[in-house]
């Protein structure tokens, strides 16, 4: 039986997805570990214990609040430093963090402070003993799974979010304060602006559809198409292949690949997208992938559950139009 | 400025892998290596800081066996000075022990900028860069997308999903680089017979105690094969058809 220390990913005073991802990889941990509590920790500006709710809803029995006006931002040296003060504070098995943008700045950080083995972008937690920990991690770009084991008392786990469905295991969660355990001020990355994207949509890595489209859309504008085909399905994030990212149609941000974002939605349309090996890298693993193109052997025809041969030009707008209708007759 | 590079040798991301006899790696028959992708991306980096704020020198390091003295050479031949081999008989699975050997090493070089990539194409951990930062106490921004150095500091871009966050930071620093920044530029014939008369050194690897090793390695299912529904805008009706009634996605 061992304790687990969770880390809970806020931007500015509200928790993230992965924040309750992460508690449920914990919960499971503690579970398999023979039935330890789960701590979680959530470090931001006023405001921020509001999270311990959720927290608790989500399987954490303790959470610790680290709350300081000087946090508005990701400050990765503070968050790391106060876990790695909490994680020898206390005995825990693991420290179980996202492999996020945040996740992988303060994982390594917390391994080195603590002296801990640490394996990231984790999809499945195996067994657990006193001194073993094996997980599931996938390699070169998805193409092949290892099973690793880290050995030592204390281990830190960062989790791929798309692999982990956050679920209910309510408690009512203990809260406890402390103090960052480095002063902010002092903090030697300084973040001078975040500039959020387009209101209301959706992460790739949090979105169950996704439309991406690749150079065979021939123009930026013509994304508009794309983008309407999301917004008919209302909970749709929009990606693209690295052809268009190169070119400026697209930001990087939204490049979907073996060198972009990995994603798993449940639904992937692939719109004028050939397939490359480096593109199927992030997102082979899609529960349904459509693919519309022009060329009926272009390699993404090998990985669609259902594929259409022709002008995506001409048939996107059909279905989104479809979709529209669909999504109103329910 | 001196700039240090740290690159791993991996196999050719457009291979078709095969797991070896042991199952705990792969097989490496007939794979072509070269610099791991966002490491490569890293070298450019510092060849073009270096090219751009006039005098300073570009040493490249790898952890690994002999094997590993070719993709040195490969930096070296793009335009990096000089070659450091950290010489071990294998590499192990444990970011944490390899960043300890870099460490050890870089401890003295008196850096004002240490380059990884955001992570290796083999292990995909994303580890080793981020821990050597740690280890020396430097400053350190993971997965860059844009980095601009100027008297002293630097200024990065990091992509936060779906938003994005711009940070400044004194010198010395790590950075790991991520995509969109530098596209590797190729070897000249010039810079590859340059390449050959540069220093490589060879030295022991000073590696951390080994703590997470490979039990087991598989190839991930297989897709069902593909299949195409129809042509034209006529197949829609079928396609939704099939999202609403097989896939229930719809
Ligand atoms: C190290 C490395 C890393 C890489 N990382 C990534 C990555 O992370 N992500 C990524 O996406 N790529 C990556 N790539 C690039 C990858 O190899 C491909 O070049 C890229 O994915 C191709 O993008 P595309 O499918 O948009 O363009 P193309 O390959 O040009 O394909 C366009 C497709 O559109 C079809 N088409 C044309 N007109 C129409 C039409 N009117 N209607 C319908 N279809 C049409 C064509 O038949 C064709 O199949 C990487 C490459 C390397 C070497
Ligand atoms: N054996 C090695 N020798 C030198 N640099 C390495 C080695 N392994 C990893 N790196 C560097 O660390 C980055 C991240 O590797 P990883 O943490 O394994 O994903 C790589 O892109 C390289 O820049």
């Amino acid at each position: 039986m061992s304790n687990i220390l969770v880390f809970a990913e806020t931007r500015g005073a509200s928790l993230r997805k992965i924040a309750l991802k992460a508690v449920t990889a914990g919960r499971a941990l503690a579970d398999a570990s023979g039935g330890g509590e789960v701590h979680a920790m959530v470090a931001g500006p006023s405001g921020v214990a509001a999270a311990a709710q959720q927290l608790g809803e989500y399987g954490a029995d303790v959470v610790v609040v680290v709350e300081d006006a000087a946090l508005v931002n990701f400050n990765r040296e503070v968050v790391a430093a106060t876990l790695a003060a909490r994680a020898k504070a206390g005995s825990y098995r693991a420290v179980v963090i996202g492999f996020s943008a945040q996740g992988r700045d303060v994982g390594p950080r917390v391994a080195v402070k603590l002296d801990a083995p640490i394996v990231t972008d984790v999809t499945e937690i195996g067994a657990v003993t006193a001194d073993s920990l094996t997980v599931t991690h996938p390699g070169y770009a998805n193409k092949v799974i290892a099973t690793l084991e880290a050995k030592g008392p204390l281990v830190v786990v960062s989790i791929r979010p798309s692999a982990i469905t956050a679920q209910p295991a309510a408690r009512t969660a203990k809260v406890e304060t402390m103090a960052p355990a480095a002063d902010p001020a002092a903090s030697r990355i300084v973040v001078k602006e975040v500039t959020e994207g387009g209101k209301g949509t959706i992460d790739l890595g949090d979105a169950p559809v996704i439309v991406s489209g690749g150079r065979g859309l021939k123009a930026p504008e013509n994304f508009k198409l794309v983008e309407d085909l999301a917004a008919a399905f209302g909970n749709a994030a929009v990606g693209a292949t690295r052809a268009v990212t190169d070119d400026g149609w697209r930001p990087h941000s939204d490049q979907i690949g073996q060198t972009g974002r990995q994603v798993s939605p449940q639904l992937y349309i692939a719109v004028g997208i050939s397939g490359a090996i480096q593109h199927l890298a992030g997102m082979r693993t899609s529960k349904t992938i459509v693919a519309i193109n022009k060329d009926k052997d272009a390699p993404i025809f090998k990985v669609a559950d259902y594929g259409i041969v022709g002008d995506a030009l001409e048939i996107v707008p059909v279905l989104t139009k479809a979709v529209q209708e669909a999504k109103a007759g329910h | 400025m001196k700039i240090a590079v740290c690159i791993k040798r991996t196999p050719d991301s457009e291979s078709r892998f095969k797991i070896g006899a042991s199952s705990t790696s792969i097989d490496e028959a007939g794979l072509k290596f070269d610099i791991d992708d966002f490491a490569s991306y890293a070298v450019e980096v510092a060849l073009q800081i270096n090219e751009k704020q006039g005098p300073g020198e570009t040493i490249i390091y790898a952890v690994g066996p002999d094997s590993v003295q070719e993709t040195l050479r490969k930096a070296m031949s793009m335009g990096a000075d000089r070659g450091v081999q950290l010489k071990t008989d294998s590499v192990p699975h444990d970011g944490l022990a390899v960043a300890k050997a870099l460490a050890a090493e870089l401890k003295t070089g008196g850096y004002d900028l240490v380059l990884f990539g955001k992570h290796a194409f083999d292990t995909s951990s994303g580890i080793v860069g981020t821990a050597v930062a740690e280890l020396l106490d430097f400053a350190c921004v993971t997965a860059a997308t844009k980095l601009d150095i100027a008297n002293g500091r630097g200024t990065a871009r990091r992509e936060l999903e779906g938003a994005a966050e711009t940070v400044e930071f004194a010198l010395p620093a790590v950075v790991t680089i991520d995509e969109g920044i530098a596209r590797p530029r190729y070897p000249s014939l010039k810079g590859i017979m340059a390449a050959k008369k540069k220093p490589l050194e060879t030295k022991p690897a000073q590696l951390g105690e080994v703590r997470v090793t490979v039990k087991s390695m598989q190839l991930p299912p297989e897709r069902a094969a593909g299949r195409i529904i129809g042509e034209g805008a006529a197949a829609v009706p079928e396609l939704i058809r099939l999202l609403q009634t097989e896939a229930k996605v719809l």
